[in-house]
């Protein structure tokens, strides 16, 4: 190596170009890469909301099968009825929830899932047949141990039995927390009920310390809790039991189960 | 610095100076993508892509360096290189980007990598440290795919997710071991594997640092 290559100006010549080679580099590859990685990210979406809905994706054109078996339709979480002025395809939530004119601000007492606001207005998925609704997919999001878990639960036409419950997007420990993503874990929501029989305004659904032992009267709203994952396991509860409560969906069910919209 | 032919530079890594087993780098990582072999293999080639790479540049510009910011400017290089990677995974193998999420981020922090800037890369010109890096890669790699074979064999029943073992949840016959699949076993598979390496090429075994003493009565 040269001696000259330690004085001030060599120095700074060398930081500078290295920097603006390096930051060119990276910003091509973001910039570049883009549009697939959206077009990524749009196709696991809709993988998920399949899967919440337990509809098979094996061998087929995903993008042709969710739009052949899926309707997606705009909630107004504040009125509880559709709003149909907005039109699915072109809503972003991640947007609408940046602008106060469409978040919903939850106060601390509200605020079980930890996530401070919501988007007023939710996109909703539904599989239909005929008229009536056969699966109703919600998509449900809150925090975890380290991340905010956003997911899918789908629930049956009488809006209290689950079909299926899945996470798209998380950060939570690999092989603890991050054990909501196994298939067999996942396998243990379908047929749970969300709602006791006499009160259908709050969920009783939630995670359990341990394995749910079905002589238990509650079973059916109890889920085996993830194995050394603790803060994970309360997180998805409370993001559960949220979504299903007042503040959340439970208004707008109650509304669907009598048939008024 | 005796002359160092392409292929020697290429293959010592993968048995003889391996940088898992002789030189006990980038243990953190391999405990933790080698749950399943499709990972590790993923894992493995975005090592060997940002070895060889970071090799090539910071040897091609290694007469430029000031010797007093070279570990920043290796940094810069590398971590620029790492999220090149990790961009591209997520274009092209978005499952797989999901699993191996902030593990991508992290071969920034890879020993092997800025190891091997620092002790090859800084002397040597950018051929020959391009295929040192991939031969580091490749040892990197190498001791990941059997880390992962085993743990996926014994904890999940299956090779790059098809079934070997039929499992009991399944209606088999295999009960898998749950342990495998958590971080800790991987330190028992790297201990045995790095034991057995040391038994065969007797020449890896370390002097001892110290001699211990004998029982006093």
């Amino acid at each position: 190596m040269s001696a000259n290559n330690d004085t001030i100006s060599k120095t700074l010549i060398v930081t500078i170009s290295l920097c603006v080679v390096c930051a060119v580099l990276v910003s091509a590859a973001a910039v570049g890469l883009k549009p697939l990685q959206e077009a990524n990210k749009r196709l696991d979406k809709m993988t998920n909301v399949l899967a919440a809905a337990n509809i098979s994706t094996e061998g087929q054109d995903i993008e042709a099968l969710f739009d052949s078996s899926v309707v997606a339709r705009v909630l107004d979480l504040e009125q509880n009825t559709w709003a149909d002025n907005i039109d699915p395809a072109n809503y972003d939530e991640t947007k609408a929830v940046k602008d106060p004119a469409q978040a919903v601000q939850l106060s601390s007492d509200q605020d079980q899932a930890g996530i401070r606001q919501h988007a007023r207005y939710k996109t909703l998925y539904m599989v239909k047949n005929g008229d009536a609704v056969e699966t109703l997919i919600l998509p449900i999001h809150g925090k975890g141990l380290w991340s905010t878990l956003y997911g899918f639960m789908a629930l049956e036409g009488d809006f209290n039995t689950i079909v299926g419950l899945g996470f798209y997007a998380h950060a939570e420990t690999p092989g603890l927390g991050g054990e909501v993503d196994n298939p067999r874990w996942k396998a243990l929501w379908p047929g749970k009920k969300v709602f006791t029989g006499d009160d259908s305004s709050n969920a009783a659904i939630g995670l359990i310390k341990g394995k749910v032992d079905p002589a238990n009267k509650s079973a059916a709203h109890q889920i085996d809790g993830l194995a050394g994952a603790t803060l994970t396991s309360n997180g998805v509860t409370n993001l559960v039991q949220f979504w299903l409560s007042e503040n959340g969906y439970a208004p707008f069910l109650a509304k669907l189960r009598a048939g008024e919209v | 610095m005796a002359k160092v032919t392409a292929k020697e530079v290429l293959t010592s890594p993968v048995v003889e100076n391996n940088p898992i087993a002789l030189q006990i780098l980038g243990i953190c990582s391999a405990l933790a993508v080698t749950s399943s072999m499709n990972v590790a293999l993923v894992m493995s080639l975005a090592v060997i892509a940002v070895t060889a790479f970071s090799n090539l540049f910071i040897s091609a510009i290694r007469q430029h360096i000031p010797s007093n910011i070279r570990i920043i400017v290796q940094m810069t290089i590398i971590a620029s290189l790492v999220i090149v990677v990790d961009q591209v995974l997520k274009a092209f193998a978005y499952e797989l980007s999901k699993q191996l999420s902030v593990f991508v981020g992290l071969i920034i922090t890879n020993c092997i990598v800025m190891g091997r800037a620092e002790a090859f890369a800084m002397k040597n010109p950018p051929g020959i440290s391009f295929m040192d890096g991939i031969g580091n890669g490749l040892g990197y790699g190498a001791v990941l795919m059997f880390v992962g074979f085993v743990r996926e064999l014994f904890g999940s029943g299956s090779l790059f997710g098809v079934e070997i073992f039929s499992l009991v949840n399944n209606g088999g016959w295999y009960v898998a071991n749950g342990m495998m699949l958590l971080p800790p076993s991987a330190f028992f598979v790297i201990g045995l594997m790095i034991w057995g390496l040391r038994t065969w090429k007797k020449n890896q075994v370390e002097a001892a640092d110290f001699t211990i003493a004998p029982n006093t009565k």
